[in-house]
C-alpha cells in the first residue's frame, strides 16, 4: 500500500522555477558587466591559482564588449528576481515552510554528518524530518545568500542615496568584491544541488513539480493524527 | 542457627534488591538520556513541521494519481518555459531596447523619489587621493586652452551681465566623431553668456576629495577643487522651470544631459584643479565636470557650452545603450 505524500507546495514549486531563470539571467548579465573591469581571482601569497576569468571563458561565451547590455540586462530583471524572492520568503514565512528549511541547535554540526555520508566516508545518516541538516543549512542559506546580492547590489547601484550601507561593507570596492563572491557561492550552490537532485532520483526530482511523493503505508499513524478520509497529517 | 540464616539471607536480599534498583535507576536514566537525544537530532520534532499523507491507496492507484499529476504539471510547466523561451525570442531588439529604457526611467523615477540634497557620499583624506587617465571623447588635439572660454545659455536675464553676446557659436569646423546623425546642439548663433575660467573661479572655492566611479566598475579617490555647480548656478540664474542641463564639449563630439537635482547636488562641482595641480589636458582642461552623483560616463570633461533647458538633453552614452540618469 501507499500513500500520496504532499511534499511542495504550488506557490514553492512556482517561486522556484521561476527563480531559476530569473538567477541564470542575473548571472549572465553581471558577468557581461563584470567583464568590463575583472579584476577579482583566487590568490595564496599574492600568487594567482585562478583568475575570473580566463579569456577563453569570455571567448566562448561571447562576452567581451557588451558591458551596456549587461547593465540593460542586470537593471530590468533585478526587480522580477528581486519580487520573487521577497514573495518566496514571505510565502516561507506565512505558510509555516519554514520549518522544515530552518537550521536548528546542532545542525551544523550534524549537517557535516550528511556531508561525510554523502561523500561515503561514514554510513549512518542522523535522524531528519522533510530535509536533512545539509538541506535546512544550504537553502536557508542560499536565502541569506539572496538577500546578500541585493543588498551588496545596492550598495554599488546607490553609492550615494544609500552610502551607509555601502560604508557598512568596506566602501564601493568591497561591496562590488562581495557582489561578486556571492554569485560565486550561487553558482557552487547550483553545481552541488543538480547533482543532489540527480543522486537523490527522479521520484525526489517529481516532487518538485508535480508537489507530490508517493511513500509507503505501512507505518503507523495515530488515530489522533487520520481524518475522515483517512489521510493524516503526522 | 535457622535464626541466623534467615537475617544472614534478609541481609543479602537487601544488597540485591539495592543493586537491582541502582541498575534499573541507571537505565532509566540512560533512556531518558537517549531519547531526549533522539528529539534532539530529530529536527523535524524540534520546528514541529508536518507530513501531510493521502488515504493508504494501492500500489497501481499511486501510479496512476501520480502519473496524472505528472503530465498535468509538467505540461504546465513545458508550456510555460517554452512560452517564456520563444516569447522573448520573438521580441525586436527595438521592442527590446524599449523596455530596457523604461525600465531604465522607472529606475529613474524610483531613485529621483528618494533623491536629497542631505545625502553626501564619503569624502577621503586628501592622502588617499590618486587619479587614473581614461576616456578622450572629446578631447580632440585640435583646441587651444588659451581661446577658450565657457559658454551660458538658457539663463535669466542674459543682458543684464557684461558677458553676455547675442552671438554665440561652436567654434572651427563641424567635423568631429558623432555616434548620432542630429549634433547635440546645433552650430546655429544664440545667445547666451561667455565666461573666462576666472568667472568660475571668483565662485566659492570649494575642496574635496571623493570617489569617481566609473560604470565599468573601478573606482579612484580624487581631490578636486572647483566651485559648486549650485553656486554658479546661482550667480547665473537657470531660465524658471528648467528642468536639465546639457553639458557640451567644445568639438560638440561628447555631449551629457543631467536632471536638475543632480547637478544642484552640493557634490557636483565645475572642477579645475585636480589633486592639487591645474587639470591637464587629458583630465579635461581647463574646466570639468565632477560629481558623486553620477558615474564618469556624465562627468564631462573640456566643457564648451552649458546650457539650461526643458528638453531631456541628447546624451552620448544613453545614445549607446546606457542609462541617461546614470545616478547614484
Amino acid at each position: 500500500m501507499k500513500r500520496l505524500e504532499k511534499k511542495h507546495p504550488l506557490a514553492i514549486r512556482w517561486l522556484h522555477w521561476i527563480n531559476f531563470p530569473l538567477l541564470t539571467v542575473m548571472i549572465w548579465s553581471g558577468i557581461l558587466i563584470y567583464w568590463a573591469n575583472a579584476i577579482y581571482g583566487v590568490k595564496i601569497f599574492g600568487y594567482e591559482l585562478f583568475h575570473f576569468f580566463p579569456p577563453w571563458f569570455y571567448d566562448k561565451l561571447g562576452i567581451p564588449f557588451r558591458l551596456s547590455e549587461g547593465i540593460q540586462i542586470h537593471f530590468f530583471f533585478m526587480w522580477l528576481f528581486a519580487i520573487n524572492g521577497v514573495i518566496y520568503f514571505l510565502y516561507l514565512i506565512f505558510s509555516g515552510e519554514w520549518r522544515t528549511m530552518l537550521p536548528v541547535p546542532g545542525s551544523f554540526k550534524r549537517a557535516l554528518l550528511v556531508t561525510l555520508h554523502d561523500l561515503h566516508i561514514v554510513k549512518k545518516l542522523p535522524p531528519q524530518g522533510k530535509y536533512n541538516d545539509a538541506q535546512r543549512s544550504a537553502y536557508t542559506g542560499v536565502i541569506l545568500m539572496g538577500a546578500g546580492s541585493l543588498i551588496t547590489g545596492l550598495a554599488i547601484y546607490k553609492p550615494l542615496q544609500l552610502s551607509w550601507l555601502t560604508s557598512l561593507l568596506g566602501g564601493y570596492g568591497w561591496a562590488r568584491w562581495e557582489h561578486f563572491w556571492l554569485m560565486i557561492l550561487f553558482v557552487l550552490f547550483f553545481i552541488v544541488h543538480v547533482v543532489q537532485v540527480a543522486i537523490a532520483g527522479w521520484s525526489n526530482f517529481r516532487s518538485m513539480v508535480n508537489g507530490y511523493e508517493a511513500v509507503d503505508a505501512e507505518s503507523k499513524i495515530p488515530e489522533s493524527a487520520l481524518n475522515e478520509k483517512g489521510g493524516a497529517t503526522v | 542457627m535457622n535464626e541466623e540464616n534467615k537475617e544472614l539471607k534478609n541481609g543479602e536480599n537487601e544488597v540485591l534488591l539495592e543493586k537491582v534498583r541502582e541498575i534499573e535507576t541507571a537505565k532509566r536514566e540512560t533512556e531518558k538520556v537517549d531519547s531526549k537525544a533522539d528529539d534532539k537530532n530529530d529536527t523535524s520534532k524540534i520546528l514541529s513541521e508536518k507530513r501531510i499523507l493521502s488515504a493508504p491507496m494501492s500500489v497501481e492507484e499511486a501510479k496512476k494519481k501520480m502519473g496524472s499529476r505528472s503530465r498535468r504539471t509538467f505540461l504546465i510547466g513545458g508550456v510555460t518555459a517554452l512560452a517564456g523561451i520563444f516569447g522573448w525570442r520573438s521580441l525586436s531588439d527595438e521592442t527590446k531596447n524599449d523596455l530596457y529604457n523604461r525600465a531604465f526611467r522607472f529606475n529613474e523615477r524610483v531613485s529621483q523619489t528618494f533623491f536629497g540634497k542631505d545625502d553626501l557620499a564619503p569624502e577621503f583624506p586628501r592622502e588617499m587621493a590618486s587619479s587614473r587617465v581614461n576616456g578622450a571623447i572629446g578631447l580632440g588635439e585640435d583646441f587651444d586652452v588659451g581661446n577658450w572660454n565657457l559658454q551660458i545659455v538658457g539663463t535669466q536675464n542674459p543682458q543684464a551681465f557684461p558677458q553676455f553676446s547675442d552671438n554665440i557659436t561652436f567654434e572651427g569646423e563641424d567635423n568631429a566623431p558623432r555616434s548620432m546623425d542630429t549634433p547635440p546642439a546645433p552650430n546655429d548663433s544664440v545667445s547666451g553668456l561667455i565666461l573666462s575660467l576666472d568667472d568660475i573661479k571668483s565662485l566659492p572655492r570649494v575642496e574635496m576629495t571623493t570617489e569617481l566611479k566609473c560604470i565599468e566598475g573601478w573606482s579612484v579617490i580624487v581631490n578636486w577643487t572647483g566651485a559648486r555647480f549650485s553656486d554658479f548656478a546661482a550667480k547665473f540664474a537657470p531660465s524658471q522651470n528648467t528642468k536639465y542641463v546639457s553639458l557640451v564639449t567644445p568639438d560638440r563630439s561628447y555631449y551629457v544631459g543631467w536632471d536638475m537635482p543632480s547637478i544642484m547636488h552640493p557634490q557636483t562641482l565645475l572642477a579645475y584643479e585636480m589633486n592639487g595641480q591645474p587639470l591637464t589636458p587629458e583630465h579635461g582642461a581647463p574646466l570639468r565636470l565632477m560629481t558623486t552623483t553620477k558615474y564618469g560616463i556624465k562627468q564631462l570633461k573640456r566643457i564648451g557650452r552649458i546650457e539650461f533647458t526643458n528638453e531631456r538633453p541628447a546624451d552620448y552614452w544613453a545614445e549607446n545603450g546606457y542609462d541617461w540618469y546614470s545616478g547614484h
